[in-house]
C-alpha cells in the first residue's frame, strides 16, 4: 500500500534564499500525524506545497503514489486531500450554511451547472447538515462567517476542510489562538472528523500534538530532523536540542 | 441521525412561502402589462421601455460585480455589439424576408454578447481586482474605437440603423408603436430577471458569491476560480447583448456610444447607486437613474456634474446603495419602533437639503460665470429663476451650505443616535438587526 502523502527530495527557495531545504517524508493512510518545529522553520510551506498553493523549486510530492506536484490546488483537492489555513480562510460575506455547501458542491459532483436548483439537492443539503451538526454550528446557521467568534470561525474553518469528504486532511495549527477549554473542544472535533482519514497536522501546543499524533516529524531549518513515535521525538536528543529543550528552558 | 441532522438544514420553504415567492413574480408581471393603462403616454411608454432596457443591463452587470467580485469598466462592449448585430440582423431579416419575428431578435443580440464574452473573456478573467478591472477597459477602448474604424460594420460616427415594422409579423403586431415595443421590452425584461434570479440559486451562482468572497479558498473546496469567473462573464455579456438589442430595436439605430465609456460607466452608476449586495437594487438603480438622466437634463444643463455627486455620495454615505438603505431599516419596521427615527430623519432632511440648495445654487452661479459668461446673468436652474450677478444669491449660496453643513452635521449625529436606541431596542426585542 502506497503512503498517503510522500515528499521526496522536496525543496522550495524564493530567489536566494531556500526555505525548504530537502524534505523527504512519509504519511502513511489513515495516520494521524503531527510536523512541529519552531517559528520560520518552513511548516506553513511545506503545507503550501503538499496542497498545491506553490510548486516545489524541486523534488516531488505524491498523493497515495500519484505525483500531485505542479498540480493547481483545486484539482489536488478533487483526488482527495483538503486543508485548513493558519488564517482563518472563509467566505466572509456567506452564512455558516453556504460556506459549508459550497464546499460539498464539488465532492456531490454538481460541477459549474447552472440549470439545477441549488435548494433542491438532497445529497447537497443533508450532507451539509452533517457538517454543520459535526462542527455543532447549528445554532450559527445562518450567521454570516465573518461575524462568528473567533473559536467558531476555527470551527467552520475545519468544517469546510472536511466537508467534502477528502481522505486526507491537512490542518494549519488548528487550535492557534485558543482559550485551553476551546482547544480541548477543537481536538476532540478533530479526532472526531479526521476519524478513518489521514492527518496531517501543524501546531505548536505540546499537548495536543502529543495527544493526537501517532507519528511525529520535526522541522527545523527547512529540513526534517526527525520523524517517528512521540516517545522516539522525545528522547530524540536533536529534538531536544533545537526544539523542544528550547522550550523547557 | 436523519431527524436530527435535517434539523440542522434551514427548513425547506412551506406552501405558503412557494405561493407567495411565484405570486411576487405574478404581480410583476401583472404589473407590466397594466402600467401603460395608467400611464399611457408616449413619453411615459419610452421612459418604461429604457427603464427595462437598463435593468437588465444593470443586472447583467450586477453578475459580475455583485455576486462574482469583477469590476468592469467595458461591460457596454457587450452590449453595443449585441445592438449592432441585431441593426445588422434586422436589415438582413427584412431584406430577404425571413420568417424572423421581431421578438426573438432580441436572442440574436445575447448570443452576440455571449460569443464576444467567450472569447474576450477567457484571458481577462485569469484575475480578478485590478487586472481585470485594466483589461476591461483596455478591451472596451480597443472596441470602442474600432467602431469608428470598420465603418462597413458600425457605420463611423453615424452608426447604422433599421427599419423594425419590415419584419415577419405575428398576430399582426408591427412593432411601430411605441406600446407594442414596450410590451416586447417588458416581455424581455421579465425572463431576463427571472433567469438572472434563477442562477442566483444554483450551484454556479452560489460559487460566484464564494468567488467574490474569496478565490483562494474556492481552489481548495475542488473549484477553478478563472472558470467560475469566465462562465459568470458569458453570462453577463449575453445578457448584457439581450439589453443593447432591445435598445437598438427601441431607437432602430446602433452608434459608437453603445460602446462606449460613458455607456460603460452608467451601468456601473445604476449598479452601484441600487445596490450592488441586493439582486433587486440594479433594478432601482435602473429606474432611479433612467429618470434621473431624462429628468436632469431637462432641469439643468450641467446634469452630469450632479449625477457624479450623487455617486460620490452614494460610495461615501451609502455603500449599499439606495436598496442597502432601504434595507437596513427592515428589523425596525418588524420592531415597530421605526417612527422613533421620523423626527431626527425629518430635521436631517430640512438641514441636508438647506445645504444642498445652498450647493446647487452655488454651482449654477459658478457655472454661469466659467460657461457662459457672456449670456444675461438672469438665469434658470430647477424650474428656479434667479440672478446670478446678484451678491444676495451669493450671500444666500453661502449661508445656506455653510449654515446647511453645521445644521446637517448635528442632525446626523442625533440620526446616528436614534438609529443606535431604535436598533437596541429590536435587539432586545429578539429581532436581528
Amino acid at each position: 500500500m502506497s503512503a498517503a502523502i510522500e515528499l521526496r527530495g522536496v525543496e522550495k527557495s524564493f530567489g536566494d534564499v531556500a526555505i525548504i531545504r530537502n524534505i523527504n517524508l512519509t504519511v502513511a493512510q489513515g495516520e494521524r500525524h503531527a510536523l512541529i518545529g519552531p517559528n520560520g522553520a518552513g511548516k506553513s510551506t511545506t503545507f503550501n506545497l503538499i496542497s498545491g498553493y506553490m510548486a516545489p523549486s524541486s523534488g516531488s510530492v505524491l498523493l497515495r503514489g500519484e505525483v500531485i506536484s505542479g498540480l493547481p490546488p483545486y484539482q489536488i483537492n478533487r483526488r482527495g486531500l483538503s486543508r485548513s489555513f493558519q488564517v482563518t480562510n472563509v467566505f466572509a460575506n456567506l452564512s455558516v450554511w453556504e460556506n459549508l455547501r459550497c464546499a460539498v458542491l464539488w465532492a456531490t459532483g454538481q460541477r459549474y451547472s447552472f440549470w439545477k436548483n441549488i435548494d433542491n439537492l438532497p445529497e447537497v443539503r443533508t450532507r451539509t447538515a452533517i457538517i454543520l451538526e459535526d462542527i455543532n454550528l447549528t445554532a450559527r446557521r445562518d450567521v454570516p462567517a465573518g461575524l462568528l467568534t473567533y473559536a467558531e470561525q476555527r470551527a467552520l474553518e475545519i468544517g469546510i476542510t472536511v466537508a467534502g469528504g477528502a481522505d486526507v486532511i491537512l490542518l494549519d495549527e488548528p487550535t492557534a489562538g485558543m482559550s485551553h477549554a476551546e482547544t480541548e473542544r477543537a481536538v476532540a472535533l478533530i479526532r472526531r472528523l479526521t476519524e478513518g482519514r489521514t492527518l496531517l497536522i501543524v501546531e505548536h501546543d505540546m499537548s495536543v500534538v502529543f495527544g493526537l499524533a501517532q507519528r511525529i516529524s520535526v522541522l527545523v531549518y527547512g529540513q526534517i530532523i526527525a520523524s517517528g513515535t512521540p516517545e522516539e521525538i522525545r528522547a530524540d536528543p536533536k529534538v531536544k536540542e533545537a526544539y523542544l529543550g528550547e522550550e523547557a528552558a | 441521525m436523519t431527524v436530527t441532522t435535517l434539523s440542522a438544514a434551514p427548513p425547506l420553504p412551506t406552501a405558503t412561502e412557494k405561493f407567495r415567492f411565484y405570486a411576487l413574480w405574478i404581480a410583476m408581471a401583472v404589473v407590466l402589462v397594466v402600467l401603460p393603462q395608467i400611464f399611457g403616454s408616449g413619453a411615459s411608454l419610452t421612459t418604461f421601455s429604457l427603464i427595462g432596457i437598463s435593468a437588465i443591463f444593470a443586472l447583467s452587470y450586477n453578475i459580475l460585480l455583485g455576486q462574482t467580485g469583477m469590476l468592469s469598466f467595458g461591460h457596454a462592449v457587450y452590449y453595443g455589439l449585441g445592438g449592432f448585430m441585431v441593426i445588422h440582423a434586422i436589415n438582413i431579416i427584412g431584406a430577404n424576408k425571413l420568417s424572423i419575428p421581431l421578438p426573438v431578435v432580441p436572442l440574436i443580440g445575447g448570443l452576440t454578447g455571449l460569443l464576444f464574452a467567450a472569447l474576450l473573456g477567457w484571458v481577462s478573467t485569469q484575475r480578478s481586482g485590478t487586472a481585470f478591472a485594466m483589461i476591461s477597459l483596455g478591451v472596451a477602448e480597443l472596441i470602442a474605437s474600432s467602431a469608428l474604424i470598420l465603418r462597413s460594420f458600425f457605420g463611423g460616427e453615424a452608426g447604422i440603423s433599421a427599419n423594425r415594422t419590415k419584419l415577419f409579423r405575428v398576430f399582426g403586431w408591427t412593432f411601430g408603436p411605441q406600446i407594442q415595443i414596450y410590451y416586447l421590452v417588458a416581455a424581455w425584461t421579465l425572463i431576463a430577471v427571472i433567469a438572472m434570479y434563477a442562477l442566483t440559486r444554483t450551484p454556479l451562482g452560489r460559487m460566484c458569491n464564494a468567488v467574490r468572497d474569496n478565490p483562494e479558498r474556492v481552489q481548495f473546496v475542488g473549484y477553478n476560480p478563472h472558470v467560475i469567473r469566465y462562465l459568470a462573464f458569458c453570462f453577463s455579456g449575453f445578457f448584457a447583448g439581450v439589453a443593447g438589442a432591445l435598445a437598438a430595436i427601441n431607437f432602430e439605430i446602433a452608434n459608437s456610444a453603445y460602446l462606449g465609456a460613458v455607456q460603460s460607466g452608467t451601468v456601473l452608476f445604476a449598479a452601484y447607486i441600487g445596490g450592488i449586495g441586493f439582486f433587486i437594487g440594479p433594478i432601482v438603480g435602473a429606474i432611479v437613474v433612467t429618470i434621473l438622466s431624462l429628468g436632469l437634463s431637462d432641469l439643468t444643463q450641467v446634469w452630469q456634474l450632479y449625477f457624479g455627486l450623487i455617486f460620490i455620495a452614494v460610495v461615501l454615505f451609502a455603500p449599499g446603495g439606495i436598496t442597502g438603505l432601504l434595507m437596513m431599516h427592515r428589523p425596525l419596521l418588524r420592531a415597530g419602533n421605526l417612527f422613533k427615527l421620523l423626527p431626527s430623519y425629518l430635521a436631517a432632511l430640512v438641514a441636508t437639503a438647506a445645504m444642498i440648495a445652498g450647493l446647487i445654487l452655488a454651482i449654477e452661479t459658478i457655472v454661469h460665470y466659467t460657461v457662459n459668461p457672456g449670456d444675461d446673468s438672469h438665469i434658470k436652474a430647477f424650474g428656479v429663476g434667479f440672478d446670478a450677478a446678484s451678491p444676495y444669491i451669493w450671500a444666500t449660496a453661502a449661508v445656506l451650505m455653510i449654515g446647511g453643513y453645521l445644521a446637517a452635521r448635528r442632525t446626523w449625529t442625533w440620526v446616528g443616535h436614534a438609529w443606535d436606541n431604535a436598533t437596541h431596542e429590536a435587539r432586545e426585542k429578539g429581532i436581528a438587526a
